[in-house]
């Protein structure tokens, strides 16, 4: 038992990042339609600026707020540079932008930063934390209460707030919300912004435990995407349940079965997702208007 | 169409050309006067805690023995590349170092991948190359054209299970990485514990980049290890430090020389203290008594590379080092650059002081080194300390 | 629309033939070999991609498992690099027609992911399967030998892939030209308007990526016998992408587009030779510029350029409607 929730509370610490992660790509998705593969690299920058300012005497929160208002503000010239120009360019154009982007962004953080791993100072220490027989780092519990507490935000912000609803319309339909005030390039950059605002915190969360270096936003924007289709793309919901379940399942994989494969489980269980319900767990079922 | 066929193909024989000029004007031309140091490293990439220092530590020497006069009287011109972690790219550059650029010998690549992926082309135009991976397939079988500079991983696991023998340990974990170093390690530390009479209880695999290793830990716990080993590169090993630190394990805590750096002391935190490893006597030169051979050039390498490059000198770059002071050293006892000539004084090399050990190379014997080149060392207060 | 057929082979041999009297050492033949080799590929590429409008971000997964199969065929069991690469590119044809039958019911970013997925598992399973594949550290290749004679020197190899690509041209521009192009190419456009027009577009879409990985493979068995070292890296992430991308930068449905990128960016690492350091800031924001202001890709939007400065010259009354 004790072991079973050992690997339980791996799978959930993951699988907070990987949530968040899902999350951002399911914003941006939700206004435009297209996956941002730099989604990842949201987190990067978010764990990689923390990193890079706290051993140079700043402060943690200082640290962590400086790297979300940088990576907004990456996010938010990326997509009026970038996105915006492209007008209403065709999703494969669209993803190909976000993965030059993505590259990009790797590219300048790489020499602006250094190329070697960095790590964040634990918020709040090490020491271990046991619970019927399993234990866990204080770091896990930042990860995923900060995951929660996001994810409550957000909910709130798309129920509850005018805003939030407004981008709601406009992931509905775009000419309708455009005829009823809502501008859609304004909500495109919150979108933007948003996924990136989301997508830094979860950087600093995980920073302390994965370490951070300038090319880790592949492998956890990569999870954060099939963690979303794995929720249903388009469902925020959806995503959070994704990527918190990919974590769990990489997790009892690597525990019960076989460390050395466990990358390739997740994938293969898309593809057979994929093919039994290709909305997703979550997602409605698509039919084309003709 | 016509026309668009027409402009379609004018447009492209256009851009093919100029994209061909382009490349063409890559050709140097220079007198033959300058020694021509060849070399691959991984500056970028999964692999740059290799390659960056070893590039920077390159570009250092280089300059400051140009400075003081070069050799022999000879500029030494280095021309250097960065395969960016990819075996595929390391293969494509070596052929533009021998065919285009020339070179007299090649220092790199820095991983056993991209080495393994240059040794076809250097044997087959007979250049001498001082590799800087770890891999034992390097020089096993010995390749006339190819020497190794790091320790090997047969060596790293002989120091870590004689250590282990000393303490009484019979019974212990291996977690090793899917990447080269981690899976030829974990071979060799098979092949060495059944020598040497010990069991491993738990041997498993985790990816490079894993995230989260509390699953093997758990795994360790569970069985009856007397001590843990960890044979990988990156930052895995210092997560898997601070997964066991977090679970409670008390038995000893081995990496190999791998993660011999200051950024796994920092990566690892306060979870580090007490973690043993193999290490060349740069971290220790300090503490080593004033006659021994290693002590003063341990001593300045430290120096002029924090002096310079503001940050912690590392190990891997000292690989680098050596790969260009012995060929630099072959060159002067050859007395001349003649590729055949400069194989053999390597291969005669004896008790050559470098940062990563003594070497003493021979036509069996291609990498030079043996155990004493390994301190064992222990962090405490977060610093590497020499155990005996 | 008129096309000539005749005219486009015998120019592309023409300068295919006329290549070598530029190149003046070997490290350029290298370059222009590496081209070859991943054109073939991208050409393959293309007609999923560019013809058929299907995202494949894994197709390296057949270049990287032709590579290994063939390696593995010459090496262990000692078969001619002659009967090994075309059965190489044969079991990775059949592989794709296995895969397709179930991947190709799935549209958009569905398909994306399980092309992704497929790219990323056959990469695990090389890195894993030490004993057949030699693990991370790679397996080195038996050179390529045709009828006894050793293809060891530039110009051969040259001439091997100068001649495999120019089948690989003629084939794509005949497929581009024929009916079932323009079927592919109404899938593309629309595919609820080409299934009303009575096309059976899952066919078609399983056929096209077949045909693809068959390309792909080829490219990948050769180039494996040419660099004489293969690594499991033949199919990661960025090559993935990387193959995409040469596709949609040189333009999407053309042939000679797709030679354009296959071109551009091989030669970009070779180019920034110095500059490694800024390569993934100059990459990022080539793809980014090209697909902002060229998003069909450079070949078809220049050609669109000059084609409407000669309508806006008056020389357009001559020009047929395209």
């Amino acid at each position: 038992m004790s072991t079973f929730l050992q690997y339980l509370f791996s799978g959930l610490t993951v699988g907070s990042i990987y949530a968040l992660s899902a999350l951002g790509f399911t914003i941006v998705y939700n206004a435009r339609g297209i996956v941002n593969f730099a989604q990842g690299d949201f987190l990067m920058l978010g764990g990689m600026v923390t990193a890079t300012l706290v051993p140079l005497g700043w402060s943690l929160p200082a640290a962590i707020s400086v790297a979300v208002v940088v990576t907004v503000v990456c996010a938010a010239l990326l997509q009026r540079f970038a996105i915006a120009p492209a007008g209403k360019a065709d999703p494969v154009s669209l993803i190909i932008i976000t993965i030059g982007a993505s590259i990009f962004i790797q590219g300048i953080a790489q020499n602006a930063m250094g190329r070697n791993q960095h790590i964040v100072p634990s918020f709040s220490g090490d020491a271990p934390i046991h619970f019927l027989g399993a234990s866990l780092l204080p770091q896990s519990l930042w990860a995923m209460g900060g995951a929660a507490a996001l994810v409550a935000g957000v909910t709130w912000f798309f129920r509850g707030s005018l805003v939030g609803k407004g981008m709601q319309a406009m992931a509905i339909n775009a000419d309708a919300a455009r005829l009823m005030g809502i501008r859609n390039g304004s909500m495109l950059l919150l979108a933007f912004c948003l996924s990136a605002f989301i997508g830094a915190v979860a950087g600093a969360l995980a920073a302390p435990i994965t370490t951070t270096v300038y090319d880790i936003g592949l492998p956890l924007g990569l999870k954060g995407f099939v963690g979303a289709t794995l929720g249903g793309l388009g469902n925020g919901f959806g995503a959070v349940v994704g990527g918190l379940l990919l974590g769990i399942m990489e997790a009892m994989i690597a525990g019960y079965v076989s460390p050395a494969y466990k990358d390739a489980v997740p994938f293969v269980l898309i593809i057979v997702i994929m093919l039994v319900v290709p909305q997703g767990l979550f997602g409605s079922r698509v039919k084309d208007r003709v | 169409m016509l026309h668009q066929v027409f402009s379609e193909r004018k447009l492209s024989r256009a851009l093919l050309c100029a994209l061909g000029l382009s490349v063409l004007s890559f050709g140097s031309a220079f007198a033959a006067d300058p020694i021509k140091v060849g070399a691959i490293v991984s500056a970028t990439g999964p692999a740059s805690f290799l390659g960056d220092p070893q590039e920077k530590t390159l570009h250092f020497y280089v300059d400051a023995i140009n400075a003081a006069g070069g050799v022999a009287g000879r500029k030494i011109e280095l021309l250097i590349y960065d395969d960016g972690s990819d075996a595929a790219k390391a293969n494509s550059f070596t052929k533009r170092l021998i065919q285009q650029d020339h070179v007299d010998f090649i220092v790199g690549a820095s991983t056993t991948g991209s080495t393994m992926a240059m040794v076809p082309l250097v044997g087959a135009s007979k250049v001498p190359t001082l590799a800087l991976g770890a891999g034992s397939v390097i020089v096993e079988p010995v390749k006339p054209y190819v020497f190794r500079m790091p320790h090997s991983d047969r060596l790293a696991a002989q120091k870590v299970l004689g250590d282990m023998k000393k303490k009484g340990i019979t019974k212990f974990a291996l977690l090793s990485d899917t990447g080269g170093y981690g899976k030829s390690g974990r071979n060799e530390t098979q092949k060495m514990a059944a020598s040497m009479g010990l069991t491993i209880v738990v041997d498993e695999t985790y990816g490079e980049r894993d995230a989260d290793m509390t699953p093997l830990i758990t795994h360790v716990k569970q069985s009856d290890a007397q001590a843990l080993l960890m044979f990988g590169t990156g930052q895995a090993p210092a997560i898997i430090t601070k997964n066991f630190r977090q679970l409670g394990l008390k038995i000893p805590l081995y990496a190999t020389h791998g993660q011999a750096s200051y950024e796994f002391i920092r990566l690892a935190g306060p979870a580090g203290e007490g973690v043993l490893m193999p290490s060349p006597a740069l971290f220790v030169a300090d503490q080593l008594p004033g006659g021994d051979p290693q002590k003063a050039v341990s001593m300045k390498y430290k120096a002029d590379f924090e002096g310079k490059f503001k940050m912690d000198v590392s190990t891997f770059g000292g690989y680098g080092y050596d790969g260009l002071m012995m060929g630099l050293d072959a060159i002067k006892r050859a007395g001349s650059t003649d590729k055949d000539k400069v194989r053999d004084a390597l291969e005669q090399t004896k008790n050559f002081v470098g940062i990563s050990g003594i070497y003493t190379m021979s036509p069996t014997d291609h990498g030079g080194l043996d155990i004493s080149a390994f301190r064992m060392v222990q962090i405490k207060s977060g610093k590497f300390v020499e155990v005996k | 629309m008129k096309s000539h057929p005749t005219r486009d082979l015998l120019l592309t041999v023409a300068i295919l033939a006329a290549i070598p009297l530029f190149v003046s050492n070997s490290y350029i033949y290298d370059v222009v070999i590496r081209i070859g080799l991943a054109a073939v590929a991208v050409i393959g590429l293309n007609i999923l991609m560019g013809l058929a409008g299907q995202i494949s971000i894994g197709h390296a997964a057949f270049v990287a498992g032709a590579a290994y199969t063939s390696a593995i065929l010459t090496s262990v069991y000692h078969w001619p690099t002659i009967a090994a690469i075309p059965a190489a590119a044969a079991a990775m044809t059949v592989l794709a027609l296995l895969l397709a039958v179930p991947m190709l019911r799935l549209n958009g970013h569905a398909l994306t992911i399980a092309t992704l997925g497929l790219g990323l598992i056959v990469q695990i399973v090389l890195v894993n399967e030490v004993a057949w594949t030699g693990g991370p550290d790679g397996l080195a290749t038996p050179p390529l030998t045709i009828g006894g004679i050793a293809i060891d020197t530039d110009v051969r190899w040259y001439a091997v892939v100068a001649t495999v690509l120019l089948i690989a041209m003629t084939l794509s521009r005949n497929l581009d030209r024929s009916a079932a192009g323009r079927a592919l190419r109404t899938v593309r456009d629309s595919e609820i308007a080409a299934s009303a027009a009575g096309i059976d577009t899952y066919r078609l879409k399983v056929r096209a990526f077949v045909v693809s990985a068959a390309f792909a493979a080829v490219a990948g068995a050769l180039s494996g016998h040419y660099t004489g070292f293969i690594t499991p890296d033949m199919t990661s992430f960025l090559k993935n992408v990387e193959l995409a991308t040469m596709v949609v930068v040189g333009g999407r449905g053309s042939t000679l587009g797709a030679v354009l990128g296959a071109a551009l960016l091989t030669a970009l690492p070779q180019l920034l030779g110095a500059y490694a350091d800024y390569e993934m800031v100059v990459f990022g924001l080539i793809l980014m510029m090209t697909m902002i202001f060229l998003p069909n890709g450079i070949v078809p939007s220049i050609a669109a350029k000059l084609q409407a400065l000669k309508y806006i010259r008056g020389s357009g009354a001559k020009a047929n409607a395209a």
